[in-house]
């Protein structure tokens, strides 16, 4: 545990009980149309978590929820028995990488120090002990000697292991992300899942967007299976089963796709 | 006649109250340009108007503090605005702000000309502003008779400074990733709307000096060049703001010149300097790009020569490689006969009469070129399904780029690499 953890659960940021993701009965809705529906989940600590489900799910939409960057129409999301909101210091995310702009004038380094701003507040700049742990976090992902380059000169594979190093570096205990292993080669995802399984063994949460099925069960503890609304979830040895497969994939719910076309057409 | 610094009063306050205008524009056009909304500094500057007008109607003076005010209210509409029309009209930002802006400018047009219709606008002062004028009037300030419009733009001048030292690191992140700002704590609106309150300030402040040309222009141009020289945040602002103190000094020295409008003479050059960048630029200029290429191509084509010379005394061929032979083997031209000449001259190759030949290094060079080769032919026939006569040119074009980590992992897949594929072509 770091000491900004210890100083957290001394403050009584970590509830001892309570689990370090629960999502209640979340409603979103993008121009009033909802596309998910009453989420409820209560994720266990210490395991590695696949968020799967086909395209349009909505899967990235409930990381992007539940941490408040797009705007749920209803329900609450707690980390360690808290609303979300107040517990930002215990959490890390690891957005899509098309979602930023790699022309942007920063070097590789800058862009890992980006996550100790969270910590450091208002006005303070970063330090040196900042600089050494983004090195660190660097060291992780083997990209030490990139420290320097700007992060247009990486290729997909590394930009995507500069986002996992400054999420190492929030030193966080839930993390969220976007489809770590997309566009990655072989040995990349290797990598990143080694990472992963360390966050594990240091009791860490990682709650991850998946797109490949074949590696659902070798890489992941628990797996939520989504299609506009949770279809199932729980161990893999329980969850991940022909059946629920058939139904998270096979098509959306008629009724749950009219519902929604009746929500968008009445709130015009 | 007064002097500061040595230099005549009114020159220098000429200069120095654009340098003021510049380098505030290009502090804040660094972050508008990264975050591609440049023309929101355009934008804001017409939507101010209104502010402007009902500020003068209020107070019936025009005074720079509820001047400042009046804009910074229409600037911040202007933004809040664009957003809501976006996000809730469900209409594509840039057309929400261009109807906002013109819509709010023609709202300020119609205000002034039904109170004010007795103030005189002169399209020349809009565009140009009245920066020559305006460093005679004159108030005293700790016994130095400062211009008016000085003092109003030192204070926006100062803000910005202050803002972008203060927030450096949230300006920054919010910049380059609003969502992790935000799932870090780092509120990304508050900071958004705190630049777009500077911008408007900016915008107002320097209007009546310098116009609207050189307002728009020093929101664009100063950073558009900077992000051309730099991959470096702090550098790209430093630069800006360097840029834009070297606008000011030539644009009014060539103004004098050419007797020409000082702040008109000024977009000029930061026009002009921003082709220069684009075309000298060390990294990013189209020189540079041009001679990058030019440089991989003698490359390769010297590479090449080697690897012809190479298989060609491999085959034990009996007749020598000519010159002429060799040259047209690589492609010809130009770019041949230079790679040619810089292999002989690298003690790689040497020709006598005629005929080429590889010296103990150059065959040492080729040696390992012709390697690479042929590690990617076996690489490909072992992966790839294509016909053996498909897998020298592919290779062809690999040789030049299999740096030692490739090629060790290669080896790693490919114990052994293919033998002489065939005759020397």
């Amino acid at each position: 545990m770091t000491a900004t953890q210890e100083k957290a659960l001394a403050q009584g940021a970590v509830a001892v009980d309570a689990p370090p993701l629960e999502i209640h009965d979340m409603t979103v809705a993008y121009q009033r149309r909802p596309v998910l529906w009453d989420i409820d989940l209560q994720l266990p600590e210490g395991r590695l978590i696949a968020i799967i489900g086909p395209n349009g799910a909505g899967k990235s939409t409930l990381i992007k929820a539940a941490l408040g960057l797009v705007p749920r129409a209803s329900g609450r999301v707690e980390v360690y028995g808290r609303p979300i909101e107040k517990q930002l210091s215990l959490i890390g995310y690891v957005p899509q990488r098309e979602s930023v702009d790699w022309d942007f004038p920063v070097s590789v380094l800058d862009v890992v120090m980006m996550g100790r701003y969270g910590r450091l507040g208002w006005f303070r700049r970063p330090g040196r002990e900042d600089r050494e742990a983004a090195m660190d976090c660097l060291r992780k992902v083997a990209l030490q000697d990139f420290a320097g380059r700007q992060i247009s000169q990486l290729s997909g594979g590394q930009q995507q292991r500069v986002f996992l190093a400054r999420a190492l570096a929030q030193e966080a205990r839930l993390y969220f992300m976007d489809e770590p292993f997309a566009g990655v080669d072989a040995a990349t995802e290797q990598a990143i899942l080694a990472i992963l399984q360390e966050l594990r063994s240091h009791g860490r949460t990682v709650v991850v967007v998946h797109h490949s099925l074949q590696t659902v069960r070798e890489y992941f503890d628990h797996v939520v299976l989504l299609n506009m609304r949770v279809v199932a979830h729980g161990p893999i040895e329980e969850v991940f089963t022909e059946e629920n497969l058939r139904n998270t994939y096979g098509g959306r719910l008629p009724l749950l796709e009219q519902a929604a076309d009746a929500v968008q057409r009445r709130s015009v | 006649m007064d002097t500061v610094f040595g230099m005549d009063a009114i020159v220098f306050w000429i200069i120095a109250t654009m340098a003021m205008v510049n380098v505030t524009g290009a502090l804040l056009g660094t972050f508008l340009v990264l975050r591609r909304m440049s023309l929101l500094g355009d934008a804001i500057s017409h939507a101010v108007l209104p502010g402007l007008a009902l500020a003068f109607i209020l107070t019936n003076t025009r005074e720079p503090f509820p001047m400042l005010l009046g804009a910074l209210v229409a600037g911040l509409l202007t933004v809040l605005l664009t957003h809501l029309i976006h996000r809730y009209a469900n209409v594509p930002e840039d057309a929400a702000m261009g109807v906002v802006f013109t819509s709010l400018f023609a709202l300020g047009v119609v205000m002034i000309t039904r109170v004010a219709s007795h103030v005189d606008l002169d399209p020349g002062c809009v565009l140009y502003g009245v920066l020559e004028s305006a460093a005679l009037d004159t108030r005293n300030i700790a016994g130095m008779e400062v211009p008016r419009v000085a003092v109003t733009l030192s204070a926006v001048f100062l803000a910005t400074v202050v803002f972008v030292v203060l927030f450096w690191k949230e300006l920054k992140i919010v910049s380059f990733d609003p969502q992790l700002a935000t799932t870090l704590g780092i509120n990304a609106d508050r900071v958004h709307y705190l630049l777009m309150g500077l911008v408007a300030a900016f915008t107002v402040a320097a209007f009546e000096a310098v116009g609207s040309i050189l307002v728009v222009a020093m929101l664009i141009a100063p950073a558009a060049t900077a992000f051309l020289l730099t991959d470096r945040l702090h550098w790209m602002t430093l630069i800006a703001a360097a840029t834009g103190i070297l606008i000011a000094i030539l644009g009014r020295n060539i103004a004098a010149v050419y007797d020409a409008p000082v702040a008109g003479m000024a977009s000029v050059v930061a026009g002009g300097l921003f082709m220069l960048a684009v075309l000298f630029a060390p990294r990013y200029g189209i020189v540079a790009r041009r001679l990058a290429q030019v440089r991989l191509g003698l490359r390769i084509s010297g590479e090449d020569l080697l690897g012809l010379a190479y298989r060609w005394q491999e085959s034990g061929a009996r007749a020598s490689l000519t010159a002429s032979g060799a040259l047209e083997a690589a492609g010809g031209g130009v770019v041949s006969r230079v790679a040619l000449w810089l292999l002989r001259r690298a003690g790689l190759l040497v020709k006598s009469g005629d005929s080429v030949r590889l010296t103990a290094s150059g065959e040492e060079r080729a040696s390992r070129l012709v390697h690479r080769h042929r590690l990617w032919e076996a690489y490909l026939a072992k992966h790839l399904p294509l016909p053996d006569d498909h897998l020298h040119s592919p290779a062809d074009r690999m040789e030049h780029f299999m740096d030692s980590d490739l090629q060790r992992q290669v080896e790693e897949q490919v114990p052994e690499p293919h033998g002489p594929s065939g005759a020397p072509r």
